[in-house]
């Protein structure tokens, strides 16, 4: 009559823990990092004092963590479709990287464009750089089942040393002092400013969110996605073209990424440089995830994790490094993990005797 | 001369390919165990840091090494229990891991302040008294730090302990069908638990390799993305540590390549030498699925399924 536990699948979800989980998660999270940074000798209320007041203690701060808001709920949405059918789009970085380089070839070939002609051109650049580069691994992926995680992710490095040798060689600004950066956008190849720093990109990312969640909720390609994603042998069954729906996801997938790469160089730097994306395209997985893959979600949930990254270069004053961010997030990610199993199962305690196997 | 410069060439590829292997080795041995783990940048990551530190602070490169093995067995730990006790997706709970340990590393290094300091103490090329003379491949391969030497070992061991031992067989029963393994009295979860942990401490190493052997020293992000690169080299050696050898030198001989191209003022651009190595992951990548499917190749069943005893 030994008594042990057992975990046991439920039913239905626990109720109330669907709130409790992601709120329980982030408050672990927090309470870990603090547990840690108190190990190593650091203070850990004034990390987290300095980052809430990098954040919210200034008009400077809210805007940076807007700016930040709109690249990652951006590429957030465009992963967030590919994840939907269970593609785990890792290149949205490279993607963002190559859709920048692509808007700043359409900026500095174009330089005395109207507007009207060079704002649109960029955006159309930068969604088929980085359609391309999602059909790299999207093609193989369809054909042959080539695993897409291992080649987004490697197609991504490619991306960047692409850029790098743009910006360190042929595009190199003659007037930059020898930086490497290209020349600036002109006036017509920038998106307008709403208020501040903050830019038309943000209409852009709203308009975009709610595009997509009407896509995904309402259409009949829609509903092929989701199903796909569950099941990919119903969906066979149901006749629907799997191979032909990989490839046309992850291309829009990578469209989206690129244009968050257009985003960035029309709304923010006005000129290419290395390293122009502190991650963005690795950060959007989390944020995707996080929010149940559901378009109007991300970007509230974005805003939270663009509110890390503006509070991440506060406390690189107190000699921390921003990278305590990406530990944070981690840690995070994995106290939700463990969180959506209370979720699936429970635990009892039973006695070895009732138990019929 | 021109003999020198092949032997020169072929002897980094092995030393760039060393760090590979540690990884593929160990994510091979997660793998058959049906546990995916993309986590294993960021075991690299912790276990080239905790092993510098610790090597750094107390002068004993071994002492670094035992430490970044234990660090990337902790890491993987994180890993097997959200992945076997609470059956969480594998894909995020890897790639939480790789962020998590992104950021620990660059923290600890800069806590531990250890950023870029040298170490005079660090493995070195030896010469093996007999082998090394052999022509041509005993420089290659026998002319090498201890690491190197001892990576062969376990490349020969990992693969008699997958086909030539009853814990091999059941290790790999486990990947494929953790339903039929159980029903034969096969522990799944502690066998699961167990290799995941053996791929992190073979991860921690690999790291190790990085900081106390091929650099040496600590920077942020000193694997620069090796670590995935080795999660694709078990794709392309169909999860056989044999084969694991071959593209890990093949890997590393790209990476010295690379560098011997630019030494030798070869006209092409650095940017797209540093390219290579990724392209032909992806190209290996492609070519290896298209030419069978992954069932047909050895991908263990039931790679990144949770087992769940109630559902079988």
């Amino acid at each position: 009559m030994a008594k042990r536990w057992r975990i046991e699948r439920r039913l239905t979800p626990a109720p109330g823990m669907t709130i409790l989980v992601p709120l329980g998660s982030a408050l672990l999270a927090l309470v870990f990092g603090a547990v840690f940074f108190t190990i190593t000798g650091q203070d850990a209320l004034q990390v987290y004092a300095t980052m809430f007041h990098g954040v919210f203690g200034s008009r400077y701060g809210i805007t940076e963590t807007i700016v930040k808001t709109i690249p990652l709920a951006l590429s957030g949405l465009g992963l967030a479709l590919a994840f939907r059918m269970q593609l785990w789009n890792i290149g949205g970085e490279g993607q963002i990287y190559l859709g920048a380089w692509g808007a700043t070839w359409v900026a500095l070939t174009f330089a005395d464009a109207p507007a009207w002609f060079v704002l649109p051109a960029m955006a159309l650049a930068a969604m088929v750089m980085g359609g391309f580069l999602a059909a790299l691994a999207a093609i193989p992926r369809a054909l042959w089942k080539t695993n897409e995680i291992i080649t987004t992710l490697m197609l991504n490095y490619v991306a960047i040393l692409w850029v790098d040798y743009f910006v360190y060689g042929p595009w190199r600004d003659p007037a930059g002092f020898n930086f490497p950066l290209t020349a600036p956008f002109s006036a017509a190849a920038r998106l307008p400013a709403l208020t501040g720093r903050i830019h038309a990109g943000l209409l852009i990312v709203l308009v975009l969110g709610i595009i997509l969640y009407f896509v995904l909720y309402r259409t009949r390609w829609g509903f092929e996605v989701r199903v796909i994603g569950e099941s990919e042998g119903a969906a066979r069954y149901a006749g629907m073209n799997i191979t032909r729906n990989i490839i046309l996801v992850m291309l829009v997938s990578g469209a989206i990424c690129g244009l968050t790469g257009m985003v960035e160089m029309a709304g923010v730097a006005h000129r290419l440089q290395p390293g122009f994306s502190p991650g963005y395209g690795f950060t959007a997985i989390i944020v995707a995830w996080l929010a149940r893959l559901n378009p109007l979600a991300i970007v509230p949930v974005a805003f939270l994790f663009g509110g890390l990254q503006v509070g991440g270069y506060a406390v690189q004053v107190m000699g921390i490094p921003s990278a305590i961010v990406s530990m944070l997030l981690g840690s995070l990610l994995f106290f939700v993990l463990a969180g959506e199993a209370l979720l699936r199962y429970r635990i009892r305690r039973i006695t070895e005797e009732s138990e019929t196997r | 001369m021109t003999m020198t410069i092949l032997t020169a060439i072929l002897a980094t590829a092995v030393t760039a390919g060393t760090p590979l292997l540690f990884a593929a080795l160990g994510e091979i041995l997660t793998e058959r165990a049906g546990i995916l783990n993309l986590g294993v940048e960021g075991m690299m990551l912790v276990g080239a840091v905790s092993g510098f530190a610790s090597a750094y602070y107390t002068g004993n490169p071994w002492l670094g090494v035992a430490v970044a093995m234990v660090a990337g067995g902790l890491m993987a730990l994180i890993h097997a229990f959200l992945s076997v006790t609470m059956r969480a997706n594998q894909v995020v709970s890897g790639l939480a891991l790789t962020m998590f340990g992104t950021g620990l590393s660059s923290y600890l290094g800069k806590v531990w302040g250890v950023v870029g300091n040298p170490f005079p103490n660090h493995f070195r090329p030896v010469q093996v008294p007999g082998l090394a003379e052999i022509p041509l491949l005993g420089q290659v391969l026998f002319h090498q730090d201890v690491l190197v030497l001892a990576s062969f070992v376990l490349a020969a061991g990992i693969w008699f302990l997958l086909y030539r031992t009853r814990t091999g067989m059941n290790l790999r029963a486990v990947g494929e069908n953790p339903a039929a393994a159980d029903s034969l009295g096969i522990n799944v979860f502690a066998l699961r638990y167990l290799f995941t942990i053996a791929g992190g401490m073979l991860a921690g190493l690999a790291g190790a390799y990085f900081s106390l052997a091929y650099v040496p020293t600590w920077m942020e992000n000193i694997t620069a993305g090796r670590g995935w690169i080795a999660v694709a080299l078990v794709i392309f050696a169909t999860w056989n540590p044999a084969y694991a050898v071959i593209g890990a030198y093949s890997f590393g001989g790209i990476d010295a390549l690379g560098f011997r191209l630019q030494a030798l003022d070869i006209a092409i651009p650095s940017y797209f030498l540093k390219m290579l190595p990724y392209l032909a992951t992806v190209l290996v990548l492609v070519l290896v699925s298209k030419r069978n499917l992954l069932a047909r190749i050895g991908a263990p069943g039931a790679l990144g399924l949770p087992y769940d005893r109630e559902e079988r």
